[in-house]
């Protein structure tokens, strides 16, 4: 998994990255009330907004940490919202991604970089 | 404004202490939430009791030969004949017939008017008060108390332990009284549509007060987040934001914040345009909405009707934790403003379908009789 510093993460399986937030964006925004996923085949670039978690106070963007086509958004966040604070990193997961260019990838933290970063803020 | 600009009422290690989430509001560092955070505390306070530092908001005594016949020349409230012992809900208005701010005054004694207005605008409100009424009354502020809500269901049992008497008030009831060992100013009233208090204490005594809430059981600290989006449900409007110095309490549904005797004398500020508006009706209201589908419609959000042509802007809006719906509350068209008319409202730039709704959007549970 890696990771940004607007606290989303990417895992890759091949060509496929799937997107989701971190346990510590997960707490800071307290309970989710509801989810906009991307429609599948829209085409995002590194830094596009790529989904909207809203919780009880505030609506926040999620961006795409790479660029990549989504060929799969997350139905289940529709009716269970709650699963982005229950499961950040599992099944709390907003998008897959056919992955652009591998390389915007490596650019991102690992998880002791992502821990050290935490350890700033 | 800087963090270390930000002033802090006589709660903040307290609320520190107790994992509160800090924000900037109204000048001060405030607590947004604590642990248990908005949703948990919404619910907490809907079913027990909820303890609300609300210290940032600005508190006065208006003192003078006949404060109450003067506060009338700033109000459209019937403060002559505002009785010992009880409160109003009223506004400070312009010439124009907007709202300076939205206020409580109260007679808990024998020392003039008792004033509470809101945190952001109370330095400008003293001073418009100062001017208007200059020669008549002295506005002296109790910079040095502190104010608590405690707000739910089991609000009256909690306080009355300490506050002997809270629980023989009546809703909008006042009364100076000895609470806590200390003396108190203690009303029977809030923001959140559920029966509670809201308790003035001096400031050197508000931590022990607090503390000495908290320890019971049934009560918990509850923060800004959760007072938002209760005063949401109840249909109460946020100054600043459903309310400014444009709008006229016509528009804003405040109407019953302006007396039979003084709408017959009209001799309130802006009475020309609020006598029009209650003749002819205004050319917009506030409404409130349920949106049917989609993301929450928050402050800014648009408002449009059937065919999809923009007729108003929503206020406030957000997800109603007691509904488990998105609610909202905006301005439309009076024609557009029947419970049951179909809008939309506009999110991200997705028409999402929403209902007019009448508020309170939970009903209030105050205590008119005890």
């Amino acid at each position: 998994m890696r990771f940004t510093k607007d606290h989303e993460w990417v895992a890759v399986d091949g060509d496929i990255a799937t997107i989701g937030i971190t346990a510590y964006a997960a707490e800071q925004l307290g309970d989710v009330v509801f989810v906009e996923t991307p429609e599948v085949g829209k085409v995002v670039g590194q830094g596009d907004g790529l989904a909207v978690v809203e919780s009880v106070k505030a609506a926040s963007d999620v961006y795409a940490p790479i660029s990549g086509e989504v060929v799969e958004a997350n139905g289940e966040l529709g009716a269970a919202p709650e699963t982005v604070n229950a499961a950040p990193e599992a099944g709390g997961w907003f998008a897959k991604l056919k992955i652009t260019d591998p390389a915007q990838v490596e650019g991102l933290m690992d998880r002791a970089a992502y821990e050290q970063y935490l350890s700033t803020l | 404004m800087s963090e270390s600009d930000l002033k802090k009422t006589p709660l903040y290690e307290a609320h520190v202490a107790a994992g509160a989430r800090m924000v900037p509001f109204a000048g001060y560092s405030m607590p947004v939430q604590y642990r248990d955070g908005v949703l948990k505390e919404h619910l907490w306070t809907r079913e027990h009791a909820g303890l609300f530092d609300v210290s940032h908001m600005g508190q006065a005594r208006l003192r003078g030969v006949s404060p109450l016949s003067a506060f009338e020349e700033v109000t459209p409230g019937d403060f002559i004949g505002l009785k010992p012992g009880r409160q109003r809900y009223s506004l400070l208005l312009n010439k124009k017939g907007g709202v300076i701010d939205d206020l409580m005054a109260a007679r808990p004694d024998g020392d003039g008017l008792f004033v509470v207005v809101n945190g952001a605008c109370k330095d400008n409100d003293f001073k418009v008060i100062e001017n208007e009424l200059a020669g008549q009354v002295s506005v002296d502020r109790l910079e040095d108390r502190a104010l608590l809500a405690l707000q739910g269901p089991e609000a009256a049992a909690a306080l009355e332990a300490h506050a002997p008497g809270a629980a023989k008030l009546a809703f909008m009831d006042s009364a100076a009284m000895t609470a806590f060992g200390v003396d108190a100013i203690v009303s029977r009233s809030g923001y959140t549509g559920e029966d509670g208090y809201e308790i003035s204490i001096p400031a050197s005594a508000a931590e022990t007060v607090w503390n000495t809430l908290l320890a019971d059981e049934r009560v918990r600290p509850i923060g800004l987040g959760a007072r938002d989006s209760l005063r949401l449900e109840a249909g109460l409007p946020l100054y600043g934001h459903d309310v400014d110095d444009m709008t006229s309490p016509v528009e804003a549904g405040l109407t019953f914040a302006i007396s039979r005797k003084r709408r017959d004398a009209g001799d309130f500020p802006g009475a020309a345009r609020i006598t029009r508006e209650l003749a002819e009706g205004p050319t917009r209201v506030r409404i409130g909405l349920k949106v049917l589908e989609g993301a929450p419609a928050r402050e800014g959000a648009e408002i449009a009707d059937e065919d999809g042509r923009v007729v108003g802007k929503v206020t406030s809006g957000g997800f109603a934790p007691t509904l488990s719906a998105p609610i909202a509350m905006g301005y439309v068209p009076p024609a557009l403003s029947a419970p049951g008319t179909r809008l939309k409202v506009i999110v991200r730039g997705k028409q999402q379908a929403a209902e007019v709704v009448a508020m309170p959007f939970v009903p209030h549970r105050y205590v008119r009789k005890v």
